[in-house]
């Protein structure tokens, strides 16, 4: 479907909204979305009954969340719908009462890059553990160093009766007093 | 591997009494023989090598025909572990428990680069790199994933590895033995702890830095899709 004809037919709903065409998408406001989507999903026009996929970007200084939207009885689509967040306060309305099937693919979002959907009823991690921190798919997140052992794990191993050698437990000891982390070092970019 | 267990009887006899209908044989090749050729694995998949792993037990390739044919349902029944697939940090705990509930003489192979090393996912947040720095191995099969003819080779590798132990030695009548390991936790970054260093400790110097160097970057960054600011909103975007 083409985006102009969706942005022109949006625009005459919502005389307010601001749309942008990016690439095939539409970049609408986080406050827009609701009422966008909800016009998509329930105007004899569209009937976009179906959200396939909910994606979110990782731009450095910002985050997005792409929605791909079909229409399964009028066999149109894709619509993609993107709204852009900044990254200090990443906070965009949940589409749960919607679609059902945002539930998963939000708390996904959620979970890999820390995008807060307003209004979903159980936004918690679903790919990583309770207590994990951070948000593993951003670009800025470093993961661990697996080949060092902390003083974490020097205590745990000997609470449970492993014996550490002494070199181990040496760096750990040290590396807690300087009070760093020990984190996977970052490859190097390609000389240009 | 041990040497492997080699006859005192002389050829020449041996061969006499065979033609007699009788066979001379040691406790020790009776007692290995029923134990190589009756290994029950333990019947779980994690990833892609879990389906060669099952073309493998299937009538083309027939594990069945080195007697391992009867895969398990439960660790309290299985001899051997093939840990088939990637071994995330989610799943590894699981497998460690495995392990411990399993009965003596237990055996593990790894199969596929995953679950040696990590595989392609060693730069990665979420995969276990390696599932020896946990639970002991006794064969590790490399490939992406291994074709059922390398796990017929493994396992056959394995069988000899049973031939050479002998019933004296054999570290699961001996007294002291401590085959069960502390299950690893999860913690804010990753497994506590990282590895366990009475089974695996890591190297001093990178091979793989010293066969491929530092790793590097290599791919163009593409910029990202530029849209201005709407208005006053807090929508601020810009450029990477």
């Amino acid at each position: 479907m083409n985006p102009q004809d969706v942005k022109a037919k949006l625009e005459a709903q919502f005389p307010a909204i601001e749309i942008k065409i990016v690439n095939q998408g539409l970049a609408i406001k986080p406050e827009d979305l609701r009422r966008v989507a909800e016009f998509l999903k329930e105007s004899d026009e569209f009937k976009m009954n179906y959200l396939s996929c909910i994606t979110a970007v990782d731009y450095l200084d910002s985050l997005e969340s792409v929605y791909n939207l079909y229409s399964v009885d009028k066999r149109i689509g894709p619509i993609f719908l993107k709204v852009r967040v900044p990254r200090s306060n990443p906070k965009i309305p949940s589409l749960f009462d919607l679609y059902r099937g945002a539930e998963y693919q939000e708390r996904e979002a959620y979970d890999m890059m820390g995008i807060v959907y307003e209004g979903h009823p159980d936004l918690r991690r679903i790919f990583m553990w309770e207590g994990f921190e951070g948000h593993p798919l951003r670009k800025d997140y470093i993961p661990e160093d697996e080949d060092v052992l902390e003083w974490q794990d020097v205590e745990w191993l000997e609470r449970h009766g492993v014996k550490v050698p002494e070199e181990y437990k040496e760096f750990a000891r040290q590396l807690k007093e300087s009070g760093k982390e020990a984190r996977a070092e970052r490859p190097k970019a390609a000389a240009e | 591997m041990q040497a492997p267990n080699v006859s005192q009887i002389e050829e020449g006899l041996k061969s006499e009494l065979r033609k007699k209908g009788i066979v001379v044989a040691t406790l020790e090749d009776l007692y290995n023989w029923g134990r190589r050729s009756s290994i029950w694995p333990l019947q779980f998949g994690l990833a892609c090598c879990a389906i060669e792993m099952i073309a493998t037990a299937c009538a083309r390739y027939d594990i069945g025909r080195f007697g391992a044919e009867l895969f398990r349902a439960s660790p309290r029944q299985a001899d051997l572990m093939i840990i088939a697939g990637t071994v995330t940090k989610k799943m590894a705990p699981q497998i460690v428990r495995l392990y411990n509930q399993m009965p003596e003489p237990k055996y593990v192979i790894t199969m596929g680069a995953c679950s040696i090393a990590g595989g392609p996912f060693i730069d990665g947040y979420n995969v276990l790199k390696g599932m020896d720095r946990f639970i002991p191995i006794d064969v590790h099969l490399p490939g992406c994933p291994p074709r059922p003819e390398a796990l017929l080779w493994g396992l056959t590798q394995l069988q000899k590895k049973i031939d050479s132990q002998e019933i004296e030695k054999a570290e699961w009548y001996q007294k002291g033995l401590k085959r069960e390991y502390p299950i690893p936790e999860f913690g804010p970054k990753g497994l506590i702890p990282k590895f366990n260093p009475e089974i695996w400790r890591p190297e001093t110097a990178s091979r793989r830095r010293e066969r491929y160097g530092d790793p590097i970057l290599t791919g163009k960054k593409t910029a990202a899709p530029q849209f201005e600011t709407f208005g006053d909103t807090q929508t601020k975007v810009g450029t990477v």
